[in-house]
């Protein structure tokens, strides 16, 4: 599992590659946080690598998006599988998240 | 998979990912039922195995969690059993409630009584099995909807 920070112009793109768990969540937390301080605010996560997302992968999505946004930034998500949505209906998250098809189309959206 | 299956854990969360793919290995024969193993069960799981190590064992790393595995009566079941003092299950508040906070806390829960078709606690609170149906390949439609 890992994650990988790329540049889109003035988007953060971070892929997920594998799973977002209780194991990994503050790895993640950490790198964005990171680009937070360093004067980034459009963040877009990509899951199309990812396995499955846990309570707690979803809870540092909620975390960091509120952060971002106190910032005046916004985090969004993109390219997420059937079992990620169904994840994020669940618990109604994706009422909360800006959620695009593809990485694409998270990145025209901006 | 064998119909048993029972091993311990360290009280590391690093350790859940791999505990989580190894019990998913085991059951790799019940293909009619992968969505339900894939999502329901491995989250469930997942959370099951966090939640006995963070709130059960304290994040105790000189606790331990044991996991049973069984396919039983058409179902695979999964106990997981921390060393802790317990706790009352009713008082974990649905966190999709409008009046709560949209915090970074709170799902594991919800999650697992919604993914899995039983969640049931020892009257200690100490240990939780969790229960998903064999026969039934309608995915998550039980989940969504409510």
């Amino acid at each position: 599992m890992a994650f990988h920070v790329n540049r889109e112009g003035d988007i953060t793109v971070i892929d997920v590659d594998g799973q977002l768990i209780v194991g990994n969540r503050q790895e993640l937390k950490q790198k964005v946080l990171d680009e937070v301080a360093r004067g980034e605010r459009k963040f877009l996560v990509d899951f199309t690598n990812t396995g499955y997302i846990d309570s707690s992968g979803l809870g540092v999505l909620v975390s960091l998006s509120k952060k971002i946004r106190e910032q005046g930034g916004d985090l969004r998500l993109a390219s997420l599988n059937e079992d990620l949505r169904t994840l994020f209906e669940l618990t109604k998250l994706n009422t909360l998240f800006r959620i695009a098809e593809t990485r694409d189309e998270g990145l025209q959206d901006f | 998979m064998e119909r048993q299956l029972v091993f311990d854990l360290p009280n590391e969360l690093d350790c859940i990912e791999e505990a989580v793919a190894f019990v998913m290995r085991r059951c790799a024969q019940c293909e009619v039922v992968a969505r339900r193993l894939r999502l329901n069960f491995r989250v469930s799981l997942t959370e099951a195995l966090a939640n006995a190590m963070i709130y059960g064992n304290g994040s105790d790393p000189t606790k331990r969690v044991r996991v049973e595995i069984r396919i039983e009566n058409g179902a695979i079941q999964a106990r997981v059993t921390d060393e802790g003092q317990g706790f009352d299950p009713e008082v974990v508040p649905d966190p999709t409630l409008p009046f709560l906070p949209q915090g970074e806390g709170g799902r594991g829960l919800f999650l697992m009584r919604r993914l899995m078709d039983e969640v049931r606690y020892n009257d200690r609170g100490n240990s939780v099995t969790l229960v998903l149906r064999l026969d039934d390949d309608r995915g998550l439609q039980n989940g969504v909807s409510a």
